[in-house]
């Protein structure tokens, strides 16, 4: 249907990826008008990463399983009304009124585009996905050391490996997912050290009978491990990096119940890159500065709060896939479809869908549970601020180390990450605390009597930097 | 008699463990006083922890709240145990620069009237402003720089004053009701952790300085105005003193509830720019106006042009506690024995906090203040109605 350029949208999804896309496909297919945003120039978010047409890669979808249920997913975007707006960094949205609400973005590959970009919207999707959680050890600046999601975005969008020999620690699933990816792509994977033992697993039978398709991962990686001969250390942590120019070795240490280092037990492992990701942690920025409730996740992140139809606490804005919690593709996109379908119900003034929405419904508890179970088993321990030394640099940007991050917390009085930032500036830096807030608020937490206080939604009013000279240009 | 733990017992609580409340701690129990600081939040998680840390007289007009600056900025400097330099204080001064030739000659008076109030300002011709700041567009009229204008980093200055006070300090801990005996005399305060006791109470709670002073069965008509302030990505020293334009002045002594904004521009020693100052009276919404950080960014780009290519990277709503007649309310209530106020400083209370402690710690070892304190009078609203 055309519109004119003043006229709003009835929805803007926030995020192209599994859940964004099923939002914006089903609402565009119920009829309204869709504005899809997203900072990447490609639709499929970080799990459908692929590299640029520029590559020519022969074979994108060959790191992918699941790549035909996206390519379906976008060969209905393309075959619809859908407005897809890439290369668009959100900055903040802010409401207007009833049904009325603005997205503010920022063009260009960086965000560096001159003109700041105004959508009007009757309803809002966020599906912002999600971030990596990092837990710092002595050596984690080291080069060649990156990111686990970091180095399979790396192997999906150019091909390209960090590293020959590469060790790949942490904890969660998404450990497995990478060590097999890097092996099948060529790399020697020496061991995948997972510091969660997969027992905990078996406290949540019920959520792994009713979600076969995740075992079925499971033996897929699994196998694909044993094949590349792959050794898997659980109750394990690289507990430091050693190297000079580059990372050389990591050190190894057996973990107790509450990922404690167990003393005398470390042994060197020699690589030349290490991949290494403590789960996820939802991306909420633009939803809490704009007062949406969160929840604590099992694993001490926060997620925004939703009802049964994807709704946030605040009417008009409506949230699906990792920002409600971190639980894969499959839930990310059946939560978009069921919200694209909510907010098309709503703004038509009907009662709240029935038929197949039911049916999503019922997908979306099965999955979440099984997403819970997964986060409380790979739930970090209160015990891993033990690999700290006082030197170890827990804020990079801002070169905050441990010593001075405990010595806020003790002698100065802060017991949560804000207080800490205010005394140290850790997380004021370039990226506003996404690398250090979880590390920060556990060590804010260490001496209290709550022992690891979960990080508090971060409020970061603008989602990402703003020229002064594109706001000053902002119409009146 | 109920048995009660040491711990329990101070001469004075201090509610409040904001930077006005860590300079009443501070200075009384360098009188020798025991005290307890209370606070709901962390330490300086209120209107502290989202200021810019200045220590301004070049904005005050003769008056009471000059007096209490200059003081103050003494203080600054005279501080022991290194609280200072642990606090990044800085002596940058101040630079005011006025767009047009009606708003030199407006500077230039008020300037001439700060003088004889004892502050030193030095006029800057048109010509001379870039060689103090290298950066500035190049068609101001003119400015004044004052030497005595400095900066500190607000949240170090409260949690550096309150360690060396020594205070027992209890954060997170909500009073939520002042305890009183058979006269009406305050006896302590109570807290979900249990009691705790003392014949004097301190209310530097700030822009909920109005709520502790209903608990306390009196009142204070303290009211939030919101302010926002831009954080750019570090940068080399650009900007090197805290510069504004002269219409500043005028906004933070108006009564206006609607948004009012004057660029104030400055560097920090960690290397973002900090930029000021917005004003709106819209109660404790937190909620982000892209008008405010427009106008903002407009005022900052228009006195520093190489500004528009530099990036903000966060910005923060604070609420300055307010009076209606934008003093601080600092001394005795006159209906409640044994409680004082310090709180309703406004903008301008990392500022105004070591003399207002120093007045506290008079008042409550029956010394003489350092000043008229009069015009400070927590009474003079009761009075008046």
């Amino acid at each position: 249907m055309p519109r004119s350029a003043s006229e709003p949208y009835d929805l803007a999804v926030l995020g192209a990826g599994p859940a964004g896309l099923a939002g914006a496909v089903a609402a565009s297919e119920a009829g309204l008008s869709v504005a899809l945003l997203d900072s990447s120039g490609q639709t499929g978010g970080q799990y459908f990463r692929h590299p640029a047409p520029a590559l020519r890669a022969r074979r994108p979808h060959a790191l992918h399983h699941d790549w035909p249920a996206f390519a379906r997913l976008r060969r209905r975007l393309e075959a619809g009304t859908t407005d897809h707006f890439g290369a668009h960094h959100v900055w903040t949205v802010t409401r207007e009124g009833d049904d009325a609400w603005t997205v503010h973005a920022l063009t260009g590959a960086d965000g560096d585009g001159e003109r700041p970009v105004r959508i009007p919207a009757r309803a809002v999707l966020l599906a912002t996905g999600s971030s990596e959680r990092h837990l710092p050890f002595p050596g984690w600046t080291l080069p060649g050391v990156v990111a686990a999601g970091g180095a399979q975005a790396m192997l999906k969008s150019g091909l390209v490996l960090p590293g020959r020999r590469i060790v790949v620690a942490g904890s969660g699933p998404l450990l497995l997912a990478v060590a097999s990816s890097l092996a099948a792509a060529g790399a020697d994977v020496p061991a995948v050290v997972e510091a969660s033992g997969y027992l905990g697993y078996a406290r949540h039978p019920r959520a792994l009978a009713t979600n076969p398709h995740k075992l079925l991962e499971a033996a897929v990686h699994g196998s694909a491990l044993l094949r590349h001969r792959v050794r898997t250390l659980t109750r394990h942590a690289v507990t430091e990096a050693h190297g000079t120019d580059r990372v050389e070795a990591v050190t190894v240490t057996r973990l107790d119940r509450d990922w404690r280092p167990v003393p005398g037990t470390g042994r060197r492992i020699a690589c030349d890159a290490l991949a290494v990701g403590h789960g996820l942690i939802p991306q909420t920025e633009l939803a809490t500065t704009l007062g949406c409730a969160t929840r604590r996740t099992p694993d001490g992140t926060a997620a925004l709060a939703l009802d049964d139809l994807q709704r946030t606490s605040v009417p008009g804005l409506w949230a699906a896939g990792e920002t409600g919690g971190v639980g894969g593709w499959r839930l990310a996109r059946v939560e978009g479809e069921l919200a694209g379908l909510a907010v098309a119900a709503h703004l038509r003034g009907r009662p709240a869908p029935g038929g197949r929405a039911r049916e999503l419904r019922r997908r979306r508890d099965r999955l979440r549970a099984f997403a819970d179970a997964m986060a409380a088993a790979h739930a970090p321990g209160p015990g891993w601020t033990g690999w700290l030394t006082d030197d170890t640099d827990v804020c990079r940007c801002e070169e905050v180390t441990a010593g001075r991050v405990r010595e806020a917390a003790g002698d100065l009085g802060a017991r949560d990450a804000r207080t800490v930032k205010l005394l140290t500036r850790a997380g004021m830096g370039w990226c506003q605390g996404r690398m250090c807030a979880a590390a920060v608020a556990c060590l804010a937490a260490a001496g209290t009597a709550e022992g690891t206080v979960p990080p508090s939604a971060e409020r970061r009013p603008l989602a990402v930097p703003v020229p002064l000279g594109v706001l000053a240009s902002e119409p009146e | 008699m109920p048995k009660s733990n040491s711990s329990d017992v101070a001469d004075v609580i201090v509610v409040g463990a904001g930077v006005v409340g860590a300079a009443c701690a501070h200075y009384a129990a360098r009188s020798g006083l025991s005290v307890t600081v209370v606070d709901r939040g962390p330490v300086a998680g209120g209107t502290t922890g989202a200021g810019e840390g200045n220590l301004l007289v070049s904005d005050k007009g003769p008056g009471p709240e000059l007096e209490l600056a200059l003081l103050s900025t003494r203080l600054w400097r005279e501080m022991e145990d290194g609280i200072p330099a642990a606090s990044e204080y800085e002596p940058k001064g101040g630079l005011v620069v006025a767009s047009s030739g009606a708003a030199m000659d407006a500077l230039r008076t008020f300037a001439a009237a700060q003088a004889t109030a004892g502050v030193t300002a030095h006029e800057i011709p048109a010509d001379g402003l870039r060689e103090r700041e290298p950066h500035l567009a190049p068609d101001l009229a003119g400015g004044f720089h004052y030497p005595q204008d400095a900066q500190v980093q607000p949240a170090l200055a409260a949690a550096r004053l309150l360690r060396a006070s020594g205070a027992r300090v209890r954060t997170g801990s909500e009073v939520t009701a002042v305890l009183t005996g058979p006269a009406g005399e305050v006896r302590g305060v109570r807290t979900p952790g249990g009691d705790l006791h003392a014949p004097y109470v301190v209310n530097a709670a700030g822009t909920w300085g109005g709520e502790l002073a209903r608990l306390a069965g009196t009142d204070l008509p303290v009211l939030p105005r919101r302010g926002f302030v831009l954080v750019t990505e570090p940068l080399p020293r650009v900007v090197r003193h805290k510069v504004y334009a002269a219409d500043y002045v005028a906004d933070v002594a108006s009564d206006s509830a609607a948004l009012q904004t004057s660029a104030v521009v400055e560097g920090t020693p960690a290397g973002p720019v900090l930029i000021g100052a917005s004003r709106e009276r819209v109660g404790f919404d937190r909620t982000l106006s892209v008008e405010a950080l427009r106008r903002l960014a407009r005022g900052a780009t228009a006195l520093f042009p190489v500004l528009a290519g530099v990036r903000a990277t966060r910005t923060y709503a604070g609420f300055r506690p307010y009076l209606p007649d934008h003093l601080p309310a600092i001394g005795a209530d006159p209906r409640v024995p044994g409680l004082l106020h310090a709180c309703g400083h406004e903008g301008a209370g990392i500022g105004l906090a070591p003399a207002t402690g120093l007045v506290i710690a008079r008042l409550l070892t029956g010394g003489e203040p350092p000043l008229d304190v009069k015009p400070f009078d927590p009474g003079r609203f009761t009075a008046a109605a």
